[in-house]
């Protein structure tokens, strides 16, 4: 669906992202984790235009993005990141609704599509009319879900979606994001620095350091066999969790 | 969204108001000074008396009268000779008086004889002082070397000044200080200095009893008081010039003075002073019963709110762009940003008369009530504080907010009107508030190119050292700026997104989840 060939980005003397291949199939959901600064963020952002890469190309279904397509097919991506992204102008249901706004649907077109949605994620529907700032951080992320889901994506871009979030909250939407993706059978791909995260949501797990892929493939794989030191160390960290 | 609509539809219609008529009949001119205004009111009450309208307005500054009379915005205007050649003759060598005439009629301007009295330099001793050295002329203050002169620093440093007096007379003084005009009368009548430099018309030297040497040897280049016409009102109203016409040789220094004294003193106004010298002299009777207080307030507050509402309305649909091109394209911003700063600094009289000329070109109404003149300084005065705030707010839209746009895949167009705008209002709006208030405050200054206004009772009110005129004038004015800010409070709630709004009690109520 989304492949990455050879790119690379530079941001001063950082080198950010550093030659990586990474391609992420139709289907499935494909969990980018590595410590902050590993480049992670930037190969997302790569994949929805935000950020150009510096050499390499990023092909959407074979084809490369250039300026031309980008907007369309933005409009085939969900994209949503922490905190939200929430505009802080307009209500919750204008900020489901600014997509469909802009690509002028009918009001009652976008209300069908909202109350599905509220379904989906189930967002308590007196909160269509309040704005971002009423809302807690958990409802902003599901906010956040709905506009991404809108135009039902074929693929969902998520970076640190729940970092910002406390345990209980985000156990509760890591629980409900699975279901979701796993039932619409989307192409996801997301960025977190948490490994329990990644084993719950992930088919495949890229791990990255210093703008280089260090290991990819299995999340057990991952646990049960690290391929460098770095690797081992990273999964050490967060072992407490499993034991 | 709409109600944006609503709101710039509804500036549209204000500023396309039309505003009050120009003043109506033969228009007279004067600049700021007392003795002028006082001309300039003889002047217009002569034409009135002949049945023909009239209206006197009192502007900023020798260029700009005469350039108004050259290009027919007034019909008339009192002036001095030794203005024409030094100032607006000055480029020419050696004008002469008698070359007058000539010069001014290749601008379609005639010149009266003069009325009488020379508005000059002149020394001036107390009485007693004259007296007993026995004073009569300069020439004497030659036999008294030990005598104390103090001179006002321009008279020192003029080339018509002390410089060039004390060799043309040989004076052998060595005791000369530069102090302040005002200074010198006060210092002259604690007998601190015996010689001043004074203006043969100026009011005190009645009241203080002064006396003027004369300048025997024809030093000081003469001050005649003029009249000067456009030339084709000899045609149209032939009367009226001959009328006019009466003021030549008709007011002597001691009634200058005597008229000069009574406005100093605020005895009388300026046009209460020319009346009763009309009065005297021609047996001219005028009508100049002054409206109410209150009635000249709402006058002038509808004059001054027409001035702000056609200056500030075009400045904020002009400043909005400029400042989204400004955030857009920082380069470009810069430029922008810069220019509309310098303005700022440029003195509002310099702005002023720089603005004359392109108006004037345009055939727009350079002077009087509703001058395009004023109109577009305040404009330009307008623009930074809106320019710079939707700059800035703009730009300080934090980046998530924009990658989110960018990621939901919305145009330019449409994130710049949906998202980044309202983001921007509320600096946007108090930069709108800051240009409002800048704007009321900045329109007294359109006194000066006689747009009327609140500004008018304050320039008067300086020129005759009268406090309460000024507050005439001042306090509206505040009362204005402060209603403006009220209102422009009241209307950030609505024109600010709900969601933008300093949260209130019952709305910061958040469930957790």
């Amino acid at each position: 669906m989304i492949e990455l060939r050879q790119v690379s980005k530079r941001f001063g003397h950082q080198l950010a992202v550093d030659a990586i291949d990474l391609t992420c199939p139709k289907g499935q959901t494909q969990v980018l984790i590595g410590t902050s600064g590993c480049g992670k963020s930037t190969l997302l952002r790569m994949m929805v235009g935000l950020v150009t890469p510096d050499s390499g190309s990023v092909l959407f279904e074979g084809e490369p993005l250039d300026e031309l397509t980008l907007d369309s097919v933005r409009q085939r991506i969900g994209y949503m990141i922490q905190e939200g992204g929430l505009f802080p102008h307009l209500t919750v249901r204008e900020n489901i609704a600014i997509v469909p706004r802009y690509l002028r649907w009918q009001p009652s077109e976008s209300d069908v599509r909202i109350k599905e949605l509220l379904e989906l994620t189930q967002l308590p529907i007196a909160l269509l009319d309040r704005y971002p700032r009423q809302l807690s951080g958990g409802q902003r992320q599901r906010v956040s879900l709905m506009r991404a889901l809108m135009l039902d994506p074929d693929v969902m871009l998520l970076d640190e979606p729940l970092g910002d979030l406390d345990p209980m909250i985000r156990a509760e939407l890591q629980q409900d994001l699975r279901i979701i993706f796993r039932e619409l059978g989307k192409t996801v791909v997301l960025v977190t620095h948490d490994l329990a995260e990644a084993g719950f949501l992930a088919d495949r797990v890229t791990l990255l350091s210093h703008g280089k892929i260090v290991q990819q493939g299995d999340f057990s794989e991952l646990i049960a066999n690290p391929v460098d030191e770095f690797a081992a160390k990273f999964v050490q960290a967060q072992r407490p969790v499993f034991a | 969204m709409n109600r944006y609509l609503v709101i710039g539809l509804l500036l549209l219609v204000l500023v396309l108001l039309p505003s009050g008529s120009p003043p109506a009949g033969i228009r007279v001119g004067s600049k700021q000074d007392p003795e002028t205004a006082i001309l300039g009111e003889m002047l217009t009450q002569l034409i009135r008396s002949t049945g023909q309208p009239s209206t006197h307005l009192s502007v900023g500054g020798t260029t700009v009268v005469f350039d108004a009379l050259r290009r027919g915005e007034i019909d008339a205007y009192p002036e001095y000779t030794g203005t024409l050649i030094k100032e607006i003759f000055a480029s020419e060598a050696d004008v002469t008086e008698a070359q007058l005439p000539s010069l001014l009629a290749k601008d379609g301007i005639s010149i009266s004889r003069p009325l009488g009295f020379n508005n000059s330099y002149a020394l001036a001793v107390r009485r007693e002082t004259a007296e007993q050295l026995d004073l009569k002329t300069i020439s004497d203050l030659a036999d008294h070397p030990d005598m104390r002169l103090g001179f006002s620093n321009e008279f020192i440093d003029r080339d018509d000044g002390w410089k060039n007096l004390r060799k043309v007379y040989s004076l052998p003084h060595e005791r000369v200080s530069g102090m302040e005009h005002a200074v010198s009368y006060r210092q002259l009548e604690v007998q601190d200095i015996d010689v001043m430099d004074a203006y043969t018309t100026d009011a005190q030297l009645a009241e203080l009893d002064l006396v003027l040497l004369e300048d025997d040897l024809a030093y000081f280049p003469r001050y005649d008081a003029v009249v000067l016409y456009r030339s084709d009102l000899q045609n149209r109203y032939p009367e009226l010039v001959d009328k006019v016409l009466q003021l030549e040789s008709a007011i002597d220094e001691p009634a200058i003075i005597q008229l000069n004294a009574r406005v100093a003193a605020q005895e009388a106004s300026e046009r209460q002073a020319a009346a009763d010298f009309l009065r005297d002299e021609f047996s001219v009777s005028s009508d100049i019963e002054d409206p109410s207080l209150a009635s000249q307030v709402w006058q002038r507050t509808l004059e001054h709110c027409d001035l702000v509402r056609r200056s500030l309305i075009p400045a904020i649909f002009f400043a909005i762009p400029l400042g989204v091109i400004a955030a857009k394209l920082p380069r470009l911003g810069q430029i922008i940003l810069g220019a509309v700063g310098i303005v700022q600094t440029i003195p509002a009289l310099a702005l002023l008369v720089l603005l004359i000329a392109p108006v004037a070109y345009l055939n727009l109404n350079t002077i009087g009530a509703g001058s395009m003149t004023a109109v577009v300084a305040l404009f330009l005065y307008s623009l930074l504080p809106i320019v710079r705030n939707t700059a800035t707010g703009l730009a300080t839209i934090p980046p998530e907010y924009g990658e989110s746009a960018t990621a939901l895949g919305l145009s330019r167009s449409f994130r710049l009107f949906h998202i980044d705008l309202p983001l921007a209002s509320p600096s946007i709006l108090a930069g709108i508030k800051t240009a409002a208030v800048l704007n009321v405050g900045f329109a007294t200054l359109g006194a000066l190119v006689g747009a009327r206004g609140y500004g008018q009772p304050i320039l008067t009110g300086i020129r005759l050292n009268n406090t309460s005129l000024i507050m005439q004038g001042a306090v509206p004015a505040a009362c204005l700026a402060i209603l403006l800010q009220v209102v422009f409070e009241y209307s950030e709630r609505w024109l600010v997104p709900a969601g933008l709004r300093p949260l209130s009690a019952s709305e910061s109520d958040v469930p957790k989840h």
